[in-house]
């Protein structure tokens, strides 16, 4: 019985007295910390994605109070967050422009990629493109071990019945997590509003690239593109043209040029009827004064 | 004269023969976790050597004039843990008001300090070996030492194998795991010491 009573009294007062201790020292060595810095933390996601550049939520807060980084690089919390931060930090909310994930394959899918080998190893990119230069016939291309789509932590990637890839850009935060995870670099993250992209990767000469592709997708070096932007958006970087989305003013006019499908605009069709109904108003205006200069005639007459 | 050779004679036995890490296996975890940088390597020593030291001190007076006068040693693990916790806690505070960098870099390893086996290993091991309190206290820095020493050469040769040409899938930890278990062979060749 002596025993159990001195074992509670023993650890009971050893404890007492480490908390009281523990207690008086923090009082002691008590560093200041910003309250902001508490709130901005709980105002950002805690996705810890990094796409501020700064590793993890906590740390970006700190930077915002203490360095004054900008209020805007958080990527996954979007409008509302800046909004949030900027009546924290008392400043005025800059919107960020989003950036979503553009993939620069379109090979088409299992069914139309052609296929140097069946590759049967580990189900991951790192591990598909070891062997022997990866399983297609392009060596720059998508090997379909979605990785990027594991990568994902919004939901934002999905593969469909063909196994492509499709991003689904309201999900997508821009955080680069699939970037990072693309072993092959055909992941970049650009602004939502440049929406013509060049959808290959390979460095390879046009007769190559042409022939690897099975989804006529590939860009063949022509430079026909790059003689038709407007604004020199385009420059060729080892047989593959390359846009910098600083300067593209998103005319489509490369696309429009482009011999095969490798220039993406999805604005295409909206243009193409945009250009018709113009065209048809003009039309009518001229037939309209047509019509009026005639009747004048005959009111002459 | 025999006392100075005795503690000569101990502090070779803790730092190279019967290394913590190396040759008990005793606190892999921050061994690996924190041998990335030199600085937060000397930084997470420094902090283990003051807590080992500490802790041999405490956890011997404790259990020399409070389980054994009560007959309840077999509270000894316990009351070691609580005892070292409430040292790391200790450490944490005084580091981060008077070191924010080093707090920093240390990061989650600091307090996991609270459960790296090797500062209760050094406590239980005093007590196993009977020292006396001062030899206890210097087990307790020496071990802490030997630990340093360890946790420094692992990582001079991880910033060096940052910088070095290796193959893909053998960049990062499984290099790291090879160096280690050289390093583990390298110091049994201490054991064969006689004097």
């Amino acid at each position: 019985m002596s025993i159990l009573l001195y074992s509670v009294l023993t650890l009971g007062a050893l404890g007492l007295i480490y908390g009281l201790g523990l207690a008086f020292a923090s009082k002691k060595f008590h560093v200041e910390i910003d309250p902001k810095i508490e709130d901005i933390n709980e105002i950002l996601p805690s996705a810890n994605c990094g796409a501020c550049g700064y590793p993890g939520c906590a740390a970006y807060a700190e930077a915002v109070v203490e360095k004054g980084a900008e209020i805007n690089l958080c990527a996954p919390g979007g409008d509302d967050v800046i909004k949030n931060i900027a009546e924290i930090m008392g400043m005025e909310a800059t919107t960020a422009d989003r950036k979503v994930a553009i993939i620069h394959c379109q090979s088409g899918g299992k069914d139309n990629t052609n296929f140097k080998y069946n590759y049967q190893g580990i189900e991951t990119c790192k591990a598909a493109i070891l062997v022997s230069g990866g399983p297609n016939a392009c060596n720059y291309g998508c090997v379909y071990q979605y990785d990027c789509v594991r990568a994902c932590k919004f939901d934002a990637m999905h593969i469909d019945d063909n196994g492509m890839i499709i991003v689904n850009n309201d999900n997508c935060t821009g955080c680069g997590a699939c970037a990072i995870a693309c072993p092959r670099d055909l992941i970049e993250m650009v602004s939502i509003k440049k929406r013509v992209h060049i959808l290959c990767a390979s460095h390879d000469k046009g007769a190559v690239s042409r022939k690897a592709c099975g989804n006529n997708t590939a860009c063949i070096a022509c430079t026909l593109c790059v003689k038709k932007c407007p604004v020199d958006a385009i420059t060729m970087d080892n047989n593959l043209a390359i846009i910098d989305y600083d300067k593209c003013i998103v005319c489509g006019m490369c696309a429009d040029v482009c011999p095969t499908a490798a220039i993406f605009d999805p604005l295409k069709e909206v243009r193409a009827q945009k250009k018709a109904a113009a065209k048809a108003k003009a039309e009518a205006i001229k037939k309209r004064l047509e019509e009026q200069k005639a009747n004048e005639n005959k009111e002459e007459k | 004269m025999e006392f100075v050779g005795k503690i000569l004679f101990m502090a070779v036995m803790a730092i190279f023969v019967q290394n913590f890490v190396l040759m008990r296996f005793l606190g892999l975890c921050p061994y690996i976790g924190v041998s990335k940088k030199l600085d937060s390597a000397l930084g997470m020593g420094m902090a283990v050597i003051f807590v080992m030291t500490m802790a041999s001190t405490f956890t011997w007076l404790i259990h020399t004039y409070l389980l054994v006068p009560l007959h309840i040693e077999f509270l000894q693990t316990i009351a070691f843990i609580l005892t070292i916790a409430s040292l790391v806690q200790l450490v944490e505070m005084v580091i981060q008001k008077t070191a924010p960098a080093l707090y920093k870099s240390l990061g989650v390893f600091l307090p996991l300090i609270t459960t790296n086996c090797a500062v209760l290993g050094v406590a239980i091991l005093n007590i196993q070996s009977e020292y006396n309190f001062i030899l206890a206290i210097l087990n307790g820095l020496f071990a802490g030492i030997g630990f340093t020493l360890v946790l420094i050469l692992m990582a001079g040769i991880r910033e060096r194998l940052e910088r070095a040409e290796l193959p893909v899938s053998m960049k990062g930890m499984p290099i790291s795991m090879i160096v280690a278990g050289s390093m583990a062979l390298a110091f049994l060749g201490f054991s064969g010491l006689k004097f």
